[in-house]
């Protein structure tokens, strides 16, 4: 009788142990056709911490009154205003800084400076604001709930809140009513992994300005990272310890 | 005979909600128009139970590393499943009567995707803007107007 039970409980054991393996099969075969997946249907990325996306902007070279950067950006991300400047979204804008010892002015292109110690990141109530591996500070709109701390906490006004409506947006560009946004660096272009250059760049470049110069700073062979070694450039508020990745000269 | 009627009642009760979706759609499930490409990415009754999932795993690997064009991508869906009218034109896959609006319609589910999302596909898109009657002259690439102008006209 004791045998015939310690037999039942093996076959018990028994079973246990070829369901769980079953189970354990079944498991690391979905796990492992879940790992393979992204690269099984040719897709791009993983962005890469190897990278960091920014901008060196000569200040001598913009030209003042030129706004091709800014319709550049509104075209790219089809942002059209409601003609009321107080709150229509704005990624990029001009700016006039002016000194007041010598009168001299200087015009230069503003947007999110992509800092690598984000404070939007650091105020973010649901983590929708964070910094991308290679660099690119962006708002994940399906977490935003439009709070708009982080506009407050940038130092550079670089963001903006939607109020209204939108429609015809971008198929590469989503916005929406309700969700703070700014400039995502044509985070879609670079993805593409063709060497594309954001939108406000390409625009300067076709104005014969080429004021706006976009590469990977940590490429030593890169256009900007060169021009960065070989003169001298600097961050805005650099007083505030942000290491943004957008960088100036003349100013 | 009053029990009886009661039952009648009822039955007739029961069979009306079954009527009215019959009446409404012409069929018990809703008849979605057809896609343009061969064949969807998964099985039809896959997606039809689970494409919200594979939405919304997709969307996190596409914003937060950057992976784009992977298997199931809502651009994906709307390149496929867009019609278009007699003038060429692409409708919103959200109008009525459309991919996505008649299945949610169908199914009492509401869907926030299209608040931020583009209804139809880029090169539709590009060619309504440029739809227009705008004369001859208007049209050339040195002449553009914000909103009218293709984002990346001749930079491709």
């Amino acid at each position: 009788m004791a045998a015939n039970k310690n037999s039942l409980a093996d076959q018990g054991r028994r079973h246990f142990l070829t369901k769980t393996g079953a189970a354990l099969a079944v498991g690391l075969a979905a796990g492992a056709r879940f790992i393979d997946f992204p690269h099984a249907s040719a897709a791009t990325g993983p962005a890469s911490g190897t990278q960091r996306w920014g901008m060196l902007i000569d200040a001598n070279k913009c030209a003042t009154g030129c706004t091709a950067c800014v319709q550049a950006c509104n075209d790219e991300h089809g942002i059209t205003g409601q003609g009321r400047p107080q709150t229509d979204a704005q990624w990029i804008r001009k700016v006039t800084l002016r000194d007041k010892a010598s009168g001299h002015e200087a015009s230069l292109p503003l947007m999110c400076q992509h800092c690598e110690d984000p404070p939007c990141v650091d105020v973010c109530p649901t983590g929708a604001s964070f910094r991308r591996a290679d660099g690119i500070v962006l708002v994940d709109k399906h977490s935003c709930i439009g709070c708009r701390y982080c506009m407050l906490a940038c130092p550079y006004k670089a963001r903006s809140f939607i109020h209204e409506n939108l429609t015809d947006q971008k198929p590469w560009s989503p916005r929406g009513k309700g969700t703070v946004e700014s400039c995502n660096l044509c985070v879609h272009r670079i993805d593409e992994g063709k060497g594309r250059i954001p939108a406000c760049a390409e625009s300067c470049e076709r104005e014969g300005h080429r004021a706006i110069l976009f590469g990977d700073l940590n490429d030593p062979d890169s256009d900007v990272a060169k021009a960065m070694g070989a003169q001298q450039s600097q961050e805005l508020r650099a007083d505030l310890g942000l290491n943004t990745s957008v960088r100036y000269q003349g100013i | 005979m009053i029990r009886a009627v009661t039952r009648i009642g009822l039955l007739f009760g029961l069979l009306l909600p079954v009527a009215t979706i019959a009446d409404d759609s012409g069929a018990l499930l809703p008849v979605i128009p057809p896609a343009m490409g061969e064949a969807c990415v998964e099985p039809r009754d896959v997606m039809r139970r689970e494409h919200m999932q594979f939405l919304m795993h997709q969307r996190d690997d596409t914003v937060h590393s950057g992976i784009r064009g992977a298997k199931h991508s809502l651009v994906g869906c709307i390149d496929c499943h867009v019609q278009t009218n007699a003038e060429g034109a692409a409708i919103p896959v959200n109008a009525k009567g459309q991919f996505c609006e008649r299945c949610h319609s169908f199914a009492g589910a509401s869907m926030d995707c299209f608040e931020c999302h583009a209804t139809v596909p880029a090169q539709s898109q590009v060619q309504n803007q440029a739809q227009p009657d705008l004369p001859q002259w208007m049209r050339s690439p040195v002449f553009s107007i914000a909103g009218v102008a293709s984002p990346s006209a001749g930079l491709d």
